[in-house]
């Protein structure tokens, strides 16, 4: 039972718990005081829920290194580790692999929640007419299901960062690891906060929450919005943490143009987080504030503007698409050298193209808002910044394919992730110009068409990295190998139904299925389609399932990673798996280009004292 | 070059297949207006397109993979190719030159669709959760349902009554939103006669799958009939026109006349109950009182519900329209 309660997550919990209370009882003692009804739940439950986050801080001990400096007492390097084993991942800790590790966990677990949620409403539109959900459940689960996803890919994308970035330039952790642990526990009562609107009557906006309509819903609306709001926190810190890292970190000799390419993904995915993510906490809190206290930034009866939100939500929340898309593109062309044996094609220009993508990025926000009653005269210059994108996208293609041209290609399970990832972000890509051309934009915007082609790019950005990377550095982070015919049954299970999947939405969509719909006209003759993609979507998680398995088995039954397992050239491979607590015992030096493979004799770092 | 010649040879074959495939498969509704041939071409531009790039990455890829994969017991690298730097010049700039051409075409198709007719039909739209209100301030008449000349285009001034919707008809392709606050046009030229729906294409609250209206394009002939059978509607007795303005103003999608729930509270019986109000005091729905809950809906608020939803029909009604629906509420039982 002590134990129990010194695990740093159950003691975060505990405050949270105390914190949420007293953060209630505050406004309603308020109220008292000054005159008002003493009871209204949406304040109370809002400050409660804010000052519940910050209890879970300091339960945790994510804060307890700045009060003790502020107390001008001195700390160590780490926290003190009294937690081996598992127990480490409970708690505080400074480790960037750790945190990595913990980043990742929690992402899978919001990925399974928000998986679920699309299974449930999937289920609901395999037939016309409303079965087991009410209006108001199936748009909660729906608007839930794509911010739960999206604050899923904010972790995953944190985790691979964490856990590669100093491994990869060769730095002993990050430049911040206080705040790096903060970055990862503030997203826990993120997670739980968001996800209580579903308690608190729900939300029917969509993951966009646009007003006047997320000035209207439910209590859960304001949940979903401090949720976020916190969420943005972890990825503005996580952006600068990691672009200090890049910045003052390197080995010796790792100039820009030696680094490994994923670091120059990270830098760019960075740059963004660190700069958009401030405008979707803003717009969000516009909205609170409007509905706490009248403020009518979106009210139009006191002179406020409605499509004000739409120009500040998107100005993060298009650039927020590459900081999903860019570490998985960034992982694609990490790996894809080690699988077919040759240098990355065009090293500069792919490192390039990232912060190209990156900076166009800025410029087109305005793409979303062709039908939204924006200035006219908007369109056109957003027409030609979005079809801009397409340059720096297509270098990267033709760089993968120019990278497994004449290569000697094999086909591990991360390979086979790495090709579906190409593959599938293709479709995508394809699909996205008639979203940019404006007239056909106002055929295809706010039906299946879009949710069929982000749904590709979020797959073939983010899912199969996701995993291709994982197959790949599960062994460097826990020292065994997972099951290579498990994951090839996952990879054979999971790529076809989400080709059919997105193509059929897309399909549907160009017909006229509307997005976002709980229930359909049966004259539209959607049903079969919709019931094709059901049955998809359940097998898309029954390849989570056996992914789960894997894991649980591997880490059980798994062989031991003894060397070098994939024949990479990449630092964190030289040495033992998993990898040591301080990373490397010798510091390495750069002496070459990091994808020389098929270059007799050619070497990228060499350790001290080693010839 | 075998390697290269087989491959072109295999993107021209891919190129076609993808193109033909997608045109089989039937991927658009019915074109019913001249906006729907505008963006129908640009969208076959986007196909071919889609077909060639998908055709030159797959087909590469995938025949790296079938003639370039590891053999049984084949040891050895790749080849060491670090880049091309006139290559990747070229594949920069052939696609920018294709994105600004792209552009440019999209920005004549959008030219096309919103070219303006002077002589266009206007029609105001109005639309609340979850309804859709047309009047045509010409012929003084308000309508649930669109009815359009066709062969003429209806420029249709468009805002809503509280949160945004979006007026699309997929046979018709282009959608605008309906904002608060803000009036938004969208202008169309139908061009077959038939019977269509305008569906709300932005989500807004939890009944909008169903916000829906029917559209009918008909000839400038049936046309004419239907605007005078609308325009004759106000002679008959005040009881059958305030049963048709319920309907045609929407009430009835928040109201019902049996009893059952919906968005407000049902008008069954409504005339001379008591009706318990929000303030917690009641009050008896005389006629003062409906005529006061249509005007000023928020000067009694019916306990359960909140103010605000319903929208104020002050400005949209005249003293007779009030003065009729009253008299038919007095009727329901
Ligand atoms: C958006 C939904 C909505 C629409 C449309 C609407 N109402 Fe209402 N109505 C309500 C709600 C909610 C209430 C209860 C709150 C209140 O008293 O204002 C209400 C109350 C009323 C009442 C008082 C009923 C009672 O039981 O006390 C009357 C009468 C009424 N409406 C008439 C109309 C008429 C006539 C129209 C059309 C011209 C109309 N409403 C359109 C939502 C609507
Ligand atoms: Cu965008
Ligand atoms: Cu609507």
């Amino acid at each position: 039972m002590k134990k129990f309660f010194a695990l740093g997550l159950v003691r975060g919990l505990s405050w949270e718990i105390i914190g949420t209370a007293l953060g209630i009882g505050f406004v309603t003692l308020v109220r008292l005081l000054i005159g008002l009804p003493a009871w209204k739940a949406e304040p109370a439950v809002v400050f409660g829920a804010l000052l519940g986050a910050l209890f879970f801080l300091v339960g945790v001990g994510a804060v307890d290194d700045w009060f003790k400096w502020a107390v001008g007492r001195e700390t160590g390097e780490h926290f003190d580790d009294s937690h081996p084993g598992w127990r480490r991942y409970f708690g505080a800790s400074l480790d960037h692999k750790v945190i990595g590790i913990q980043y990742l966990v929690l992402s899978l677990i919001l990925m399974s929640v928000g998986g679920l949620f699309a299974l449930i409403f999937r289920t609901e539109l395999a037939e016309v007419q409303m079965q087991f959900l009410t209006l108001n459940q199936y748009n909660t689960l729906m608007s839930l299901h794509g911010m739960v996803m999206i604050v899923s890919i904010l972790l995953g994308i944190a985790a691979y960062m964490n856990y590669l970035v100093p491994l990869l330039i060769g730095a002993r952790d990050m430049a911040f690891p206080r705040l790096n642990a903060f970055s990862f526990w503030i997203a826990v009562p993120a997670g739980l906060i968001l996800l209580s609107s579903l308690f608190l009557g729900g939300f029917d906006t969509g993951w966009t929450g646009y007003p006047p309509l997320s000035a209207r819903a439910p209590l859960g609306m304001q949940m979903f919005f401090l949720g976020v709001s916190l969420a943005g926190f972890s990825s503005i810190f996580g952006g600068l943490n990691i672009l200090a890292t890049v910045i003052r970190l390197r080995a010796p000799g790792m100039t820009p143009f030696k680094m490994p390419i994923f670091v120059w993904a990270a830098l760019a995915t960075s740059l963004i987080s660190l700069t958009a993510t401030q405008l979707i906490g803003l717009s969000f809190q516009m909205v609170m504030l409007q509905r706490l206290f009248g403020m009518g930034f979106f009210d139009p009866a006191k002179g406020g503007n409605p499509v004000l939100f739409q120009h500040l939500f998107w100005f993060y929340s298009h650039p927020a698409v590459y900081v999903f898309v860019l570490p998985g593109l960034g992982l694609i062309s990490e790996l894809l050298p080690v699988f077919v044996r040759k240098p990355l094609f065009g090293y500069r220009w792919v490192a390039m193209s990232s912060l190209g993508i990156a900076l166009v990025g800025f410029l087109v926000w305005g793409h979303h808002m062709f039908t939204s009653g924006m200035a006219e005269y908007l369109r056109v210059p957003f027409m030609y910044s979005t079809l801009l994108v397409a340059v720096p996208t297509g270098v990267k293609f033709f760089s993968w394919v120019g990278t497994v041209w004449r290569g000697k290609i094999t086909f591990e399970t991360p390979m086979l992730f790495l090709l579906a990832s190409i593959v599938v972000f293709l479709l995508g890509g394809l699909t996205g110009p008639p979203n940019a051309t404006v007239s056909t934009d106002l055929h295809l915007h706010d039906t299946y068409y879009i949710v069929g082609h982000f749904h590709d790019t979020m797959f073939g950005g983010y899912i199969f990295p996701f995993f291709a990377a994982l197959y790949f550095w599960f062994p460097k982070m826990t020292g065994k190998r997972l099951n290579e015919r498990l994951g090839q049954l996952q990879f054979w299970l999971i790529t076809p139904s989400f080709v059919v999947l997105s193509l059929w939405m897309m399909r549907v969509g160009l017909l006229g299925m509307r997005r976002r719909i709980a229930d359909y006209d049966a004259a539209l003759g959607f049903e079969a389609s919709h019931l094709v993609m059901t049955v998809a979507g359940f097998l898309i998680g029954l390849s989570l399932i056996v992914f789960f398995i894997n894991v649980w088995y591997s880490l059980k039954k798994g062989p031991p990673a003894i060397g070098n397992l994939w024949n990479s050239r990449s630092p964190e491979w030289q040495v033992a798996s998993p990898m040591p607590v301080h990373n490397y015992d010798q510091p390495f030096e750069v002496v070459g280009e990091p994808y020389d493979y098929g270059l007799p004799g050619s070497q990228y770092i060499r350790f001290k004292g080693e010839k | 070059m075998k390697h290269l010649i087989t491959v072109a040879i295999l993107v021209v074959l891919g190129t076609l297949g993808v193109h033909a495939g997608l045109g089989t498969l039937g991927l658009l509704p019915e074109q019913a207006s001249l906006q729907a041939i505008a963006v129908d071409k640009l969208l076959d531009v986007h196909l071919w397109l889609i077909s060639f790039l998908f055709s030159l990455i797959v087909m590469t890829l995938a025949y790296s993979l079938a003639v370039f994969r590891r053999r049984k017991g084949e040891t050895g690298e790749g080849a060491h190719m670090e880049g091309n730097t006139t290559l990747e010049i070229f594949w920069t700039m052939i696609p920018l030159l294709a994105v600004v051409f792209l552009a440019f075409i999209g920005a004549a198709s959008l030219g096309e669709i919103r070219r303006i007719d002077p002589s266009a039909l206007q029609v105001n739209v109005l639309a609340g959760q979850w309804y859709w209100q047309y009047q045509y301030p010409e012929y003084g008449i308000v309508s649930t349902e669109l009815y359009l000349p066709v062969d003429r285009q209806v420029n249709l001034q468009m805002t809503s009554n509280d949160v945004i919707h979006s007026f699309w008809v997929p046979e018709f392709r282009v959608k605008q939103d309906l904002v608060p606050g803000q009036t938004t046009e969208l202008r169309v030229t139908p061009n077959m006669v038939g019977e269509f729906r305008v569906l709300c294409a932005e989500l807004c609250g939890t009944s909008h799958a169903y916000m829906e209206s029917a559209v009918f394009v008909v000839t400038e002939e049936d046309f004419a009939a239907w605007v005078e059978s609308q325009q004759s509607t106000a002679e008959v007795d005040p009881l059958l026109l305030g049963q048709q303005l319920v309907q045609r103003y929407g009430c009835t999608a928040c109201h019902s006349i049996d009893g059952s729930q919906r968005t407000g509270p049902t008008w069954a019986g409504v005339f001379e109950s008591v009706i318990p109000l929000a303030d917690g005091t009641t009050i008896i729905a005389d006629r003062e009182y409906l005529i006061q809950s249509i005007i000023n809906p928020n000067l009694h608020i019916v306990e359960g519900y909140n103010p605000n939803v319903m929208p104020s029909f002050a400005s949209v009604l005249d003293q007779t329209q009030v003065e009729a629906i009253a008299s038919y509420l007095e009727t329901l039982k």
